[in-house]
């Protein structure tokens, strides 16, 4: 596997990385969605992620990856029996869900060789499956095909993939966290595959000169010499792993106040949000970023900082409001802040 | 060749992956032949140079299964796609202007990622791609781009001119890049040329970072060609110039060097460098300024520090801006010339006409249908065994595929829907219309992103009609275009249906569906010659409703008169469209009577 470059060495794009690293705290906030202009590192952070997150345990030799204590995938439950399996530690996956893939190899299917040479009925897992526990990035979303929407849209809610095809019948475990990026001006996103997105984050260019040719002269060492770079910047990468595992352990014991709950419907009902999955995410975001910064109890500054994150792509359209839904949330915010 | 020309095709040859690629625009003809020559000539020998016809497959683009191997072996085979097969070397992308978004997002995730991420057909692969691309514009006017998510990932865009103007440029031998190629690893980018490039990029309004990424690699590269160690000032100035010029988007202000304010409109920038190059052709061969980098070291300036480079490289830029770019930016007119029917998305709507294949179903192939052998293969595949033993052992063959077995693969055609307001603005009542097909454009553009449909809008009074807002699916675009219409004056029904008629036929070839729906009482006084009278203009607007439904396009009247009207009763009828009687139609019914059409048809 070629070296990536290192998550640390991103300049600037706060929003962005806060919220990858929330959805690596709790993966139950449901996926983060990057849009913003052309070349402003939206798929070198995901990219990076791989590297950058803690290692997780697995099941040996299990297609789906199952964590040993929480077994779900039928090889596994049917194997256990109250054994434990052999398990290793392995790096978090980050599938990358390119352009032109085609729907066998999505959600699996029949494998062919076996089944040519063997005559052997045998199921081959897809990307839904090596993405289980991990991350599915899916880079230009807006150019996804319309039936892989569809079976996004089934899978990233169930957390299952079920297979009917060719006489195979498998069901399988497919919890992972969506991470879309794309450039609105290529085209609109169903808004069923946009709900599934807990998070969205806009990301623009730099403006200050600063920032820019740190971006330009970074990417340039990084290319000139990939090993020497990734070292130098290591030290970082790792104060932002120690950061989601002290996170993660944190975030069981964090109790959320009925007032932080009640601001976050407020605040949803002001916005006139659909459905209550906008007040879940906020309140789930809200609580990963107080596991992360080590406070007490999750308050009203925590949901402030992830309510535009968490509610801006929920928003209703509105054809006689012209002002931007970041702008809308901020207003909001604003009014029920000053009552 | 010009020298320009020259110094791009060294400088591509030097590191083709590096820098992505080079946007050819210009017509088919000896000048862009001359330069694919040069290239090949400069890059080593055996570099893969491949062809990419346009609409090119999945299959021989990224890879697939190879049919023949895979039922010759009796195991599935992989096919390399053409890109995998040019690793190390150029690809030159016919007719670019034409692609679609799909296609340029492909060639895009290949150039960011250095490999082609194979998920097809059963086979999982991820093979190292290391491409250049030339793409080869063919564009006569700006509504024909390179998509602008590939122009963005390619370093140089060059507009080819007339051969004949013989400037004498830096004429680089293959040994020279072979040598520069060497070096390349080695040269360094001292800090102050990188600051001076994004200096540059910031003042000209390049919102992307690629840009100046790209500037800095033609600048190593540059110096690399030079046999330098370090990158000079006069590299910088030569990535400033054929990177950085082409893609300005303003004019450095030069009051407020430190205001930057945030522009949100991007990407105008190549639309607006290859709108202007037919007039360039003729009009601009001389002043292409080849020495301008020679001569940027300003006799005043005598040690130039970061801030001294910066300006020198923006001066430099500056100054080969091509003239056209210049005189809009100048005019301010870049930032309005964005038109949302032009670029990436409506790129992607073609696209989607033509049909996208959605899985596969069980049928035989015929009458145009394509056999999907993927799926044929894995249906015979469990029994094989079987139907072998059932067959001599020595007759039977490696598979044993049987009718059942065949299945085709589905396309859908995204059917896309435009509709038309036609709206009557006569007289002074009309105003309320014209206040509610206003609301129904709105409102159908609010969701219009669930459907992707466009709307357009065509208005009749005084004496003809006027296209107010032509098919879009931008809601800021219409509201702009909607804001100020006015009223008033005689009722050119038969013109109306006419241009009506029309614009259907436009958006059939496009390939959509169109809804026409008139907003009228019907009582028309003005005919098709222009000139007033009740009788001649209703028999006209009857002839032009009878040709309307020969078209069989699909319409709807909505009467907007107090009492429904015989006139335009009859009118409804004889246009084959449905009659509504609406005295008071506000835009929420209207909205869900188009919709409920629109999803008939």
């Amino acid at each position: 596997m070629a070296l990536t470059f290192p998550f640390s060495a991103i300049v600037g794009q706060d929003d962005m990385k806060l919220a990858i690293v929330l959805t690596a705290i709790d993966p139950t906030i449901g996926g983060v969605m990057v849009f913003g202009d052309r070349g402003t590192g939206k798929s070198t952070a995901v990219r990076a992620l791989a590297a950058l997150l803690p290692k997780m345990r697995v099941v040996t030799a299990c297609p789906y990856g199952c964590d040993p204590q929480d077994a779900r995938c039928t090889d596994c439950l049917a194997a256990a029996g109250g054994k434990t399996r052999p398990s290793q530690l392995v790096g978090v996956p980050v599938v990358d869900l390119p352009l032109g893939a085609t729907e066998d190899r999505v959600v699996g299917a029949l494998d062919l060789e076996r089944a040519l040479s063997q005559g052997v009925k045998a199921f081959e897992p897809g990307l839904l499956a090596r993405a289980n526990r991990g991350y599915l990035y899916i880079d230009e979303v807006n150019l996804l095909e319309d039936h892989l929407v569809d079976l996004l849209i089934d899978v990233a809610a169930s957390g299952e993939n079920v297979v009917e095809r060719e006489g195979l019948s498998v069901r399988h475990p497919a919890r992972f966290v969506l991470i879309g990026s794309g450039n609105p001006e290529e085209g609109e996103l169903r808004p069923q595959l946009i709900d599934r997105f807990g998070l969205s984050v806009e990301v623009k260019t730099p403006n200050t000169l600063q920032e820019r040719v740190e971006v330009v002269k970074r990417r340039d060492a990084f290319e000139q010499d990939p090993q020497a770079f990734t070292v130098h910047w290591e030290k970082e990468d790792d104060a932002v792993r120690k950061r989601i595992v002290a996170g993660r352990k944190r975030l069981a014991k964090l109790q959320v106040p009925d007032s932080s709950r009640d601001f976050a419907a407020q605040l949803c009902i002001a916005l006139g949000i659909d459905g209550l999955r906008g007040d879940l995410t906020l309140v789930r975001a809200a609580r990963a970023l107080a596991a992360l910064q080590g406070d007490k109890t999750v308050g009203r500054t925590h949901l402030q900082r992830v309510a535009p994150s968490a509610l801006r792509h929920r928003l209703r359209r509105n054809p006689l409001d012209d002002s931007g839904s970041s702008t809308r949330v901020e207003r909001a915010l604003a009014e029920l802040a000053a009552p | 060749m010009h020298g320009d020309a020259a110094t791009i095709a060294a400088l591509f040859a030097v590191d083709p992956a590096g820098l992505g690629g080079v946007v050819l625009r210009g017509p088919a003809c000896s000048a862009r032949d001359d330069w694919l020559t040069l290239l090949r000539d400069l890059l080593p020998p055996k570099t893969p140079v491949r062809r990419v016809p346009l609409n090119t497959g999945d299959t021989a683009l990224l890879g697939g299964l190879d049919l023949g191997a895979t039922l010759q072996a009796g195991r599935p085979v992989a096919l390399q796609g053409l890109l995998a097969q040019a690793d190390g070397g150029v690809l030159l992308l016919a007719m670019a202007e034409r692609m679609g978004a799909n296609a340029a997002a492909r060639f895009g995730s290949v150039l960011d990622t250095g490999h082609v991420s194979l998920q097809r057909e059963g086979l999982d692969s991820r093979v190292r791609t290391r491409v250049g691309l030339v793409a080869l514009d063919e564009g006569a006017s700006d509504d024909e781009q390179v998509p602008a998510a590939l122009a963005e990932r390619l370093a140089f865009r060059w507009v080819l001119q007339n051969p004949g103007d013989d400037e004498e440029g830096p004429l680089w031998s293959a040994d020279e890049v072979q040598a520069a190629r060497q070096r390349l690893g080695q040269v360094q980018v001292p800090d102050e040329s990188l600051q001076a490039l994004c200096a540059a990029a910031m003042a000209l309004g390049i919102d992307s970072a690629r840009p100046c990424l790209f500037a800095a690699r033609v600048a190593r590269a540059a110096a690399a060609l030079a046999g330098c160690e370090t990158v000079e000032e006069e590299h910088v100035a030569v990535a400033a110039r054929l990177v950085l010029a082409p893609r300005a988007t303003r004019l450095p202000d030069p009051s407020a060097e430190q205001e930057i304010e945030p522009d949100q409109e991007q990407p105008p920038e190549q639309q607006d460098q290859q709108e202007q190059a037919p007039d360039q052709d003729s009009a601009q061969n001389s002043p292409e300024p080849p020495e301008q980098n020679q001569d940027t070291p300003d006799p005043e300036t005598d040690l130039p520090g970061p801030q001294d480079l910066a300006e020198l490289v923006l001066q430099a830029t500056q100054a080969a801006i091509p003239a056209g770019l210049l005189a809009r930016l100048k005019s301010g007119a870049a930032q309005r010339s964005q038109s949302p029917s032009s670029g990436s998305a409506g790129a992607q709507q073609k696209n989607a006409l033509r049909g996208r294949p959605v899985g596969a179903r069980k049928g035989e192939p015929r009458a145009g249908q394509r056999i999907n052998v993927l799926e044929t293969l894995r249906a015979a595949a469990p029994w094989q065994q079987l139907r072998k033993r059932a067959l001599a052992p020595e007759k039977a063959p490696r598979i044993v595929v049987h009718k059942e077995d065949f299945h085709v693969t589905r396309f859908r055609q995204l059917g896309q829907t435009t509709t038309v307001f036609v709206v009557d603005a006569s007289g002074s009542a009309a105003l309320n219309r014209l206040a509610e097909a206003k609301g129904a454009v709105e409102l159908l553009l609010a969701d219009c992103y669930v459907r992707r449909d466009s709307v357009a809008v065509l208005a009749f009074r005084g004496s003809s009609a006027e296209m107010l807002l032509p098919p879009t699916r931008s809601l800021a675009r219409a509201k702009r275009s909607l804001a100020g219409l006015p009223g008033g004056g005689g009722t050119p029904l038969a013109s109306a249906i006419d241009a009506a008629a029309a614009l259907a036929g436009q958006i059939r070839r496009k390939g959509e569906t169109p809804v026409l729906v008139f907003l009228t009482d019907g009582k028309a006084n003005i005919a098709r010659d222009a000139k007033p009278g009740r009788g001649p203009a209703a028999a006209d607007a009857l002839a032009a409703a009878a040709q309307l439904r020969m078209d069989g396009v699909s319409a709807l009247l909505v009467d907007t008169s107090p009492q429904p009207q015989p006139s335009a009763q009859a009118l409804a009828s004889t246009m084959g469209a449905h009659y509504l009687a609406l005295p008071y139609a506000g835009a929420q019914v209207l909205n869900q009577t188009v919709r409920a059409m629109a999803g008939r048809t």
